[in-house]
């Protein structure tokens, strides 16, 4: 009868133990970490990680991995009007009608264009930001005043606005970037108050002022990062958008004046010309452009799932 | 600005019946362009003693809870007046500035509310935010405010607080989310704390080991404690004195175990007889009031309870049409709002059943 209870009562204290022990790195899992941990686990995540790593080495080593100088022009002597020389030896995906590699191009491309959208986008958060901030922090007067410029330059389409900045900041690349980051302002401007305006009104932002804590603590210390989550999902989202429209302008001309430089909106829109004839010279900067796009969506996307606080364990 | 020393049982100043919060007539109206004035909290009136704990009593929508948010000064500014006196130590803060008002809160006046998941920062852990209190009101370094915060925690009951400190309020339980809350309430050891159903969004255990707990903080510190709660067992087992408000108005006021052998007001007899109890037979229906908060008058035309009172009379509404049923005296330490109270016989005072009131 003891010797049962003995063994019964070690086996309860050995399932407590076991019930009992934290498990490795599991006290105080910090937001950052945990929505990492999610991603990891995400196969959409992975997939789309995957594709944007990639374009980044890619960009990051141009120099090494293009098979020829994108700027130079061979078998000049074979193209003739209505003679675009295709796929050939030594020339993977062909050359375009100045007699210039394409995959050669296509990867120079890379680097214009990704940082063409991580600039513009980071620039557009930061400015964004600031005006949410703003308005979502004091609230009144100010907020009234701030949204409503922010309405009217949301009223004005995107494309129609990018294109007015560049010509009004004459060609040159920068002036793009500009172009391309007033777009996405009011994106995170609203986005921002939006979600700081909730967040205000929410219990723990009561209970911190009862307390006493401080309006500007309250502010960055306990809304801002409860508000944060949609802004970095919407970034990842706005940077395929950015790269999209960066090549939209450099098709609509409005790009970067050094056309010698290889970026993929460029090259559609030089391609376009022979579109009848050499459709695969538009299709494979087309393509580029899609599986970049679809890479940061699908990593946005399950960044918002990853950093909502709802599906935290 | 903080009472507090490093100690936090220090005796309470001034033991004597110099209150620690009066609260005289204090109305709140919330004002809408083109709506009625909604009339929230309508002439309260209440004091509290330094280790007292009195409740306020009242269904959803009485204005239990916009008082203690007027007591605090954490009303909006906009669209809300609030006139009358609400003095903590004998310092005025209704019409204080902003700037005063919030070196007070946290320091000498704090307030743990319903949802203790929701009071919480998700993203920030425990430690940040019991810490955040102390440096705002106590001259501390970051190091002696984690000490300290570790010692708060060990103090209501979390244990292994230093690990605690470095969690994130999803990983705590509802009960030691509440602790937590608790703890930040009472770190600069406040003269008064208001407690705003602070056990509603628990499980009946977790709530005993709460109210016990705030029961051991304030006979400790001799904290004046308010609490404010629609649960009648929460009041029986905690509150000194009682202020039962209906309708933005005290309607009766009175120590606890009288209010519960005799309650006078029909309201209090019906939220009495309301509560299920053990030794009612089997299958027997509750017993209701009738009707829904919704179904007031106007105080201005009598009574706003008559419209759900049994025993409300025609000069509960007409015949005084115009004329505000008065909180009048009623016997010693009681006050009452009633024309047509509940009787009890001058027989002995425990001879009645609270229950067949109605």
């Amino acid at each position: 009868m003891t010797a049962m209870g003995d063994v019964k009562r070690r086996r309860i204290d050995e399932l407590a133990a076991r019930a009992g022990a934290v498990p490795e790195g599991e006290g105080g899992v910090s937001l950052t970490r945990s929505a990492f941990r999610r991603l990891r686990r995400d196969p959409v995540a992975i997939i789309g990680a995957v594709i944007v790593i990639t374009f980044l080495v890619v960009a990051a080593f141009a120099p090494f991995l293009a098979p020829r100088d994108p700027l130079a022009q061979t078998l000049l002597s074979e193209i003739r009007p209505g003679n675009i020389p295709g796929a050939r030896e030594g020339f993977p995906l062909g050359v375009d009608n100045l007699g210039r590699d394409i995959l050669s191009r296509l990867i120079w491309g890379s680097r214009q264009s990704l940082m063409i959208g991580v600039v513009s986008t980071v620039l557009g958060v930061v400015v964004g930001m600031a005006f949410g901030v703003l308005a979502g922090a004091f609230g009144g007067w100010v907020d009234t005043v701030v949204m409503r410029f922010i309405d009217i330059v949301l009223s004005i389409p995107s494309l129609l606005m990018a294109i007015s900045i560049s010509v009004l900041l004459g060609q040159n690349q920068y002036a793009l970037m500009i172009a391309i980051a007033v777009t996405q302002v009011p994106i995170f401007a609203r986005l921002l108050r939006g979600s700081m305006l909730a967040q205000r009104n929410s219990d723990y932002a009561l209970a911190a002022q009862a307390l006493g804590v401080k309006k500007s603590r309250i502010v960055f210390g306990h809304v801002l990062p409860n508000s944060l989550s949609p802004v970095i999902v919407q970034a990842t989202l706005s940077l395929a958008t950015a790269i999209i429209e960066a090549a939209a302008l450099s098709f609509l001309g409005l790009g970067d004046p050094d056309l010698a430089r290889p970026e993929w909106g460029a090259m559609l829109a030089n391609a376009q010309a022979f579109l009848s004839i050499r459709p695969e010279l538009a299709v494979y900067p087309a393509l580029c452009i899609i599986v970049v796009a679809l890479g940061f969506t699908l990593l946005g996307e399950s960044l918002r799932e990853a950093l909502d606080p709802k599906f935290r364990r | 600005m903080s009472s507090g020393s490093s100690s936090i049982s220090a005796p309470p100043v001034g033991l004597g019946n110099q209150p620690v919060l009066e609260v005289t007539d204090l109305a709140v109206r919330f004002t809408r362009r083109g709506e009625a004035d909604t009339r929230a909290v309508d002439g309260v009136s209440f004091s509290v003693a330094p280790g007292e704990t009195i409740g306020l009593v009242g269904e959803s929508g009485c204005g239990k809870s916009v008082t203690s948010l007027a007591v605090m000064g954490l009303l909006p500014k906009r669209n809300v007046q609030v006139s009358g006196s609400v003095r903590l130590d004998g310092q005025e803060l209704v019409g204080a500035d902003a700037e005063t008002l919030r070196g007070l809160r946290g320091a000498d006046m704090a307030m743990v509310f319903q949802d203790p998941l929701s009071s919480l920062n998700p993203t920030v852990p425990i430690g940040t935010q019991v810490t955040e209190v102390l440096l705002e009101h106590r001259d501390m370094t970051r190091k002696e405010a984690v000490d300290e915060a570790a010692r708060l925690l060990d103090r209501v009951g979390i244990p292994d607080p230093l690990r605690r400190l470095k969690e994130y309020p999803h990983q705590l339980s509802g009960g030691m989310r509440q602790r937590a809350l608790i703890a930040m309430a009472l770190s600069c050891s406040p003269r008064l704390l208001i407690a705003d159903e602070p056990t509603t969004a628990l499980d009946v255990t977790i709530q005993a080991q709460i109210l016990e707990l705030l029961r051991e903080l304030v006979v400790d510190s001799g904290t004046a404690l308010v609490m404010i709660t629609h649960d009648l067992g929460v009041v029986a087992g905690l509150c000194d004195r009682v202020h039962v408000m209906y309708a933005g108005k005290i309607i009766e006021t009175a120590d606890r175990h009288e209010l519960f052998a005799r309650p006078r007001q029909p309201y209090t007899g019906g939220l009495l007889a309301s509560v299920p109890r053990l030794d009612s037979p089997r299958g027997a229906p509750l017993t209701p009031i009738r009707g829904s908060a919704r179904d007031t008058i106007a105080w201005a035309d009598g009574c706003a309870f008559a419209p759900r009172c049994d025993s409300a009379q025609d000069d509960c509404l007409t015949e005084v049409a115009g004329s505000t049923v008065e909180l009048v005296p009623d016997g010693p330490r009681r006050e009452l709002r009633c024309r047509h109270p509940i009787e009890y016989p001058p027989a002995p005072a425990g001879a009645t059943a609270p229950g067949a009131a109605r």
